[in-house]
C-alpha cells in the first residue's frame, strides 16, 4: 500500500454539533470519511475532483467541496451536513420549497444544492435569479434544468428577507 | 364506471392535479437510499483495469504487485469470468441483418476501445482495490484502429471482427414514392450536411450495482441503479446460469439515468459474476473517468440531407443518408441500431408529404458503445427535418411558421400513416403551434429582433416541430427476441387500516413514477394520496414489467395502475354492499369513506370495513368474496407506439465577435395527452429541454484519431449550469390516447428531442442575414466564427 493511504491520522472534529474522533488514511477525503466511516451518507460523490458541487458540505461557517478536502485537514473543524441541517431545522424552509416547487428529480445533487444555496442566503438580501444562477454555477444538476431550483431560491429568499422586516 | 376527467369538481379528482412528490422529503433530508448508501456485512469492492488502447490484443497480464496491496482479496482475468459468465449478442431479430460478436464480462484476448474492462480487482476497501488496479501489468499488442464513421467501410479499412466480414452493423433503407422524380421536378431542393456530437449522459450518480450472492439461499441480490429491474433480472440469471426465480434486482433510489441505467454493462455484469465466485456482496460503483469511458455514449451522427419544396411551399420529398458509429460491439440486449432505426422513422414527422427516402448505415469502430439514450434517434431526426424546412422556408422567401403550416398534419386528419410507416392516431400540430405562436407572442418578438439588429444585436427566432415516441408496444424489442417487457403490472392491496399500497412494475429515477401513480391510485380507488404507498423496484415484490425507459412509465404503468386500482374498488364496494345491506351501484368511495354515491352521505370509513374484514370476517356472508388485493396488467394493442407532438422556440442572441450563443428564452407546446400532474410534467419537460441545450452547444466526446478520449472529466465534457440556461415556459394540448382509460402517453423526451434544432434554427436565422450557416453540433464559439468566415485555419 503507498503511503499516502496506510499513513493514518487521529483527528478529532464536530459534525453536526456532535464531537467526532477518528483514525483516518492520509489521503481519505472528508465527504468519503462522512459517508463510509460515519454513515452520514446525505454528500454524495460524483465528480470527485471539485466540478460537481454534489459533495458540497458546511466546514466553519464556509460551503467546501468534501471530495476536495482530506479528512485529515478537518481536524478541529465544525462540520455541517444535510442530516445535521435538517436535524436542527435551519434549512427547513428551504427544502419545503424544494419539495413544493419541484426542484429536485433524482435529487442526488440535492444535499450540495442546499447547503450551497444557504451559503448564498447567509449573505442577506435577496438575490436576483441571474445571481442565482450565477452562484449555483458550481453545483451540476442534470435533472431538473435548474428553473425549478431558482423558482424555490428565490421564494425563500423573498420569505426570509419579508420575516427579517417584520 | 368510467372517469369523468372532464368535470375537474369530480369526487376523488386527483389525476390531473400538482400532488407532490411522496419520495421527495426524504431526497432534500440527504435520507435517500442509493447503492453507493448500502453497506453490507463481509462486503467488498472491485476496481477495474481498463484498456489504455482503442484496439490490441491482450498477450499477459501480471498482477503480483497488485495482490501484494494489503487488503487485496483476489484478481479476476477474462478468461477467469469466462468460467462462470456466458457472452452475449446484442441483436435483436427485427433489426435485419444487424451484426454484432459475442462480448464478455471481461475482454478475453482483445480490448476493442478505451475503458472497456480487462482485469477486475476486488479489495476490503475501494481505495486498495483501486490502487492494487493500478498496479496490475497487461502487456499489450496494439492493433489499427477504426475511428472514422464515413471511411468505416472503405476497403483499405481494417475489418475490427473478422468474423464478421467487415465494418458495417446494420443498414436500413426505407422508400416511399417517387424521391427521384420529386427532387428532379420540385420548384426548388435544398441540401445540407449535419453533424450531432457523441454525447453522454453524465448521471451525477454514477452508474453503480451490489451484488449479493447467497449460496445458502442459492439466491443472488443485487442492488442495483437500474430503470429496468425485471431485465437485468433475466440477464444475470441467464448469463451467470442461476434461475430466474432466483435472481432479485432491487432498484431503490437512483441520481439520474436518462436511458443511461437502461443497459447492460461488462462491469456490472462481472461485478456479479464475482459475487457468484466469492459468495460475498461485491460493490461497483463507477468513478467519473469510468463513466466518460464506459457508459454509452450516443448521437455520433453525420447525415446528408434533402428536401425538396413547392412554390406554395408545400413538401414534395425528403431524402436523408444517416451515418453512425456505435463502437465496437452493439450494446446488449436492446441493440445499438434503434438509434439509426429510429432516425428512419421519425424524419418529416409532423408533415403530409409523399416522397421519402431515408437510409441509415452502422458501423463498429474503436470507441465507447453507443446505445440509447433519453429521446434515442428523436433530436437527430428534428435537427434534420427542422433544419431542412427552415432552410426551404428562406429559399422560397417564406416566414418558418407559414411553411409549417403548410405542411403539418390537419388536426382533424388522424388516424394517418405517415411516409415512414409511422401510424399516428391523434396529435394537434397545428392547435399546438396556435398555442406556441400566442405564449412566445411571435409578431412582438420578430419587432424586437428587427430593433435589435438596428442596434448591431443578432438575435433569432427557431421554432422546431416534433413527434415523439412514447408507449412502446413488444414491436420495440420482444417481437425481435429480447425478454423485455412492454407490459406492466399493479398490484393494489387495501389494508385494515383503510391505507392502500401499489406495487408496480415501474420504476423511480426522479422523474416522479411514484407521485403519479399515488394520485392514479387514490382517484381509483376513492382515497386521498397521502393513503396511498408505492412501492417499485423489487423484482422479488412487484408485478413483471419493463421499468421505465421510451416514456412508458405513465401510459402503461399508470393505466396498470388506474384498473388495479378500480378493481379494487369494486371488490371494496361489493363488501360494503354487503355489510350496508345497500346496492354496490349506488355506493361510492370518496377520501376513504364509503359513501352513497347519489347524495354523498357517509356510511362507513374503509378502516371500518378493513376491521371487519381482516379482523371479523366470520360475521360476513361465507360465499361473500373479500379480496382486498387486486391485479391489473396493461400493455398496449391497437398501435405500435403512442406518438405524442409539440413545438419549440428558442429565442437567442449570437455575439458574432466572439462566437458566444446567449439564450434568451425557451418555449415548449407539449400534448403529451392526458396530463397526470402538470408540475411533474412540466419539469421533466424542463429538464429535457436542458439536455437538449447542452447537446446543441455545448456536449460533444472528443476522441482522436487513435481512439484515445480526449475529455473524460466533468472540467472538460461540458454541460449545461445553472448561469447558462433560460428561464422556461411549457404550454399544453392534451389529445389523450384511446387505447386506455387514463388517456396517458409520455413526455420525459419531447424537451430533448425539440430544443437542439430550436437553438439551430434560431442561430441560423440571426445570421442569415450575415449569410452565415452552422449545421454541425454542438455550436461552439469557434464553429459559429467559422460560419461568419471569422477564422479559417
Ligand atoms: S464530488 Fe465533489 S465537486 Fe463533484
Ligand atoms: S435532481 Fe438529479 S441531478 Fe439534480
Amino acid at each position: 500500500m503507498t503511503k499516502v493511504f496506510s499513513d493514518k491520522v487521529d483527528i478529532a472534529l464536530t459534525v453536526n454539533g456532535e464531537p467526532v474522533e477518528g483514525r483516518v488514511p492520509a489521503g481519505q477525503h472528508l465527504v468519503d470519511f462522512l459517508r463510509q466511516t460515519l454513515g452520514l451518507t446525505g454528500a454524495h460523490a460524483s465528480c470527485e475532483h471539485g466540478v460537481c458541487g454534489a459533495c458540497t458540505l458546511r466546514v466553519d461557517g464556509q460551503a467546501v467541496r468534501g471530495c476536495l478536502m482530506l479528512a485529515a485537514q478537518a481536524d478541529g473543524a465544525e462540520v455541517w451536513t444535510v442530516e445535521g441541517l435538517t436535524e436542527q431545522g435551519s434549512s427547513r424552509d428551504l427544502q419545503q420549497a424544494f419539495v413544493a416547487r419541484n426542484a429536485l428529480q433524482c435529487g442526488f445533487c440535492t444535499p450540495g444544492m442546499i447547503v450551497a444555496v444557504e451559503d448564498l442566503l447567509a449573505r442577506g438580501g435577496v438575490p436576483s435569479r441571474a445571481e442565482i444562477r450565477e452562484h449555483l454555477s458550481g453545483n451540476y444538476c442534470r435533472c431538473t434544468g435548474y428553473e425549478a431550483i431558482v423558482d424555490a431560491v428565490e421564494g425563500v429568499a423573498q420569505a426570509r428577507a419579508g420575516k427579517g422586516a417584520a | 364506471m368510467s372517469i369523468a376527467f372532464g368535470n375537474p369538481d369530480r369526487p376523488n379528482s386527483y389525476i390531473g392535479k400538482t400532488v407532490p412528490r411522496p419520495n421527495a422529503e426524504k431526497l432534500v433530508q440527504g435520507r435517500g437510499r442509493y447503492v453507493d448508501d448500502i453497506t453490507l456485512p463481509r462486503m467488498v469492492h472491485v476496481a477495474f483495469v481498463r484498456a489504455p488502447l482503442a484496439h490490441a490484443r491482450i498477450i499477459g497480464i501480471d498482477a503480483e504487485a497488485a495482490r501484494a496491496v494489503k487488503g487485496v482479496l483476489r484478481v479476476f482475468t477474462g478468461a477467469d469470468l469466462a468460467e462462470v459468465c456466458t457472452p452475449w449478442v446484442g441483436v435483436l431479430a427485427h433489426l435485419k441483418g444487424l451484426k454484432s460478436p459475442p462480448q464478455h464480462a471481461l475482454a478475453v484476448d482483445r480490448a476493442c476501445w478505451v475503458g472497456e474492462p480487462v482485469v477486475a480487482v476486488v479489495a476490503t476497501t475501494r481505495a486498495a482495490a483501486e490502487e492494487a488496479a493500478t498496479l496490475v501489468e497487461v502487456d499489450y499488442d496494439p492493433l489499427p484502429a477504426v475511428t472514422d464513421t464515413m471511411t468505416a467501410l472503405d476497403a483499405d479499412t481494417p475489418v475490427i471482427h473478422p468474423d464478421l466480414g467487415d465494418n458495417l452493423a446494420f443498414r436500413r433503407l426505407h422508400e416511399e414514392g417517387d424521391v427521384d422524380a420529386a427532387l428532379a421536378n420540385a420548384h426548388k431542393v435544398v441540401s445540407a450536411r449535419f453533424r450531432t456530437a457523441r454525447h453522454t449522459g453524465v448521471t451525477l450518480e454514477p452508474r453503480s450495482i451490489l451484488v449479493d450472492w447467497n449460496p445458502a439461499e442459492g439466491q443472488m441480490t443485487a442492488y442495483h441503479a437500474t430503470q429496468a429491474p425485471h431485465m437485468m433480472q433475466t440477464v444475470l440469471a441467464t448469463h451467470l446460469g442461476i434461475p430466474e426465480s432466483r435472481v432479485r434486482v432491487i432498484c431503490g433510489d437512483v441520481g439520474g439515468s436518462y436511458g443511461i441505467k437502461v443497459h447492460v454493462y461488462p462491469d456490472e455484469v462481472a461485478t456479479a459474476a464475482i459475487s457468484r465466485v466469492m459468495a460475498r456482496p461485491v460493490k461497483f460503483v463507477a468513478d467519473r473517468l469510468e463513466s466518460f469511458t464506459s457508459d454509452i455514449h450516443a448521437r455520433d451522427h453525420e447525415i446528408e440531407a434533402r428536401i425538396a419544396v413547392a412554390e406554395d411551399g408545400k413538401i414534395l420529398a425528403i431524402d436523408v443518408d444517416d451515418w453512425t458509429g456505435i463502437g465496437p460491439y452493439s450494446v446488449y440486449p436492446r441493440t445499438s441500431a434503434i438509434e439509426g432505426n429510429q432516425v428512419v422513422n421519425l424524419c418529416g414527422g409532423p408533415y403530409d408529404f409523399a416522397n421519402y427516402r431515408a437510409q441509415t448505415t452502422v458501423v463498429f469502430q474503436n470507441k465507447a458503445p453507443t446505445c440509447q439514450y433519453r429521446a434515442v434517434g428523436h433530436p437527430i431526426a428534428v435537427a434534420i427535418t427542422e433544419g431542412l424546412v427552415d432552410m426551404a422556408a428562406a429559399a422560397i422567401g417564406m416566414d418558418p411558421v407559414e411553411i409549417r403550416r403548410r405542411n403539418m398534419y390537419a388536426d382533424d386528419a388522424y388516424p394517418v400513416t405517415s411516409p415512414a410507416k409511422m401510424r399516428f392516431e391523434g396529435l394537434s400540430h397545428h392547435a399546438s403551434m396556435n398555442k406556441l405562436m400566442e405564449m412566445i407572442d411571435y409578431d412582438a418578438l420578430r419587432a424586437d429582433q428587427e430593433e435589435a439588429r438596428k442596434q448591431g444585436k443578432h438575435r433569432g427566432i427557431g421554432i422546431a416541430s416534433f413527434i415523439e415516441l412514447t408507449n412502446p408496444s413488444p414491436f420495440m424489442y420482444g417481437i425481435g427476441g429480447a425478454r423485455i417487457s412492454a407490459q406492466d403490472g399493479c398490484t393494489v392491496r387495501m389494508d385494515p387500516d383503510g391505507s392502500v399500497v401499489a406495487l408496480s412494475g415501474v420504476t423511480e429515477q426522479g422523474q416522479g413514477t411514484e407521485a403519479m401513480l399515488s394520485q392514479v391510485v387514490a382517484e381509483g380507488v376513492g382515497v386521498t394520496p397521502d393513503k396511498v404507498r408505492i412501492i417499485t423496484g423489487d423484482t422479488q415484490v412487484t408485478p413483471y414489467g419493463g421499468g421505465t425507459w421510451a416514456s412508458r412509465g405513465a401510459g402503461i404503468g399508470g393505466e396498470a395502475a388506474l384498473q388495479a386500482a378500480r378493481a379494487l374498488r369494486g371488490s371494496i364496494l361489493e363488501v360494503a354492499a354487503s355489510m350496508l345491506q345497500a346496492d354496490a351501484a349506488k355506493l361510492d368511495i370518496r377520501a376513504g369513506q364509503v359513501v352513497d354515491a347519489d347524495s354523498g352521505e357517509e356510511r362507513m370509513p374503509l378502516e371500518e370495513l378493513g376491521r371487519i374484514v381482516y379482523f371479523r370476517g366470520d360475521t360476513l356472508p361465507k360465499d361473500l368474496p373479500r379480496e382486498l388485493v387486486q391485479t391489473r396488467h396493461f400493455i398496449t394493442m391497437d398501435y405500435p407506439f403512442a406518438f405524442t407532438n409539440g413545438v419549440q422556440a428558442s429565442y437567442l442572441e449570437v455575439d458574432t465577435d466572439t462566437g458566444v450563443v446567449t439564450l434568451l428564452k425557451h418555449w415548449c407546446v407539449e400534448d403529451c395527452g392526458r396530463v397526470i400532474n402538470p408540475q411533474l410534467v412540466d419539469e421533466q419537460i424542463r429538464g429535457g429541454i436542458v439536455q437538449g441545450l447542452g447537446g446543441a452547444l455545448y456536449e460533444e466526446i472528443h476522441y482522436d484519431e487513435d481512439g484515445q478520449l480526449l475529455n473524460g472529466s466533468m472540467a472538460d465534457y461540458l454541460v449545461p449550469m445553472a448561469g447558462e440556461m433560460p428561464d422556461m415556459q411549457i404550454g399544453h394540448v392534451e389529445t389523450p390516447t384511446g387505447e386506455s382509460e387514463l388517456g396517458a402517453k409520455g413526455a420525459g423526451e419531447a424537451g430533448t428531442a425539440g430544443a437542439p434544432a430550436a437553438v439551430m434554427n434560431a442561430i441560423n436565422d440571426a445570421l442569415r442575414p450575415l449569410g452565415a450557416q452552422v449545421t454541425e453540433m454542438p455550436f461552439t464559439p469557434e464553429r459559429i466564427l467559422r460560419a461568419l468566415g471569422k477564422i479559417d485555419d
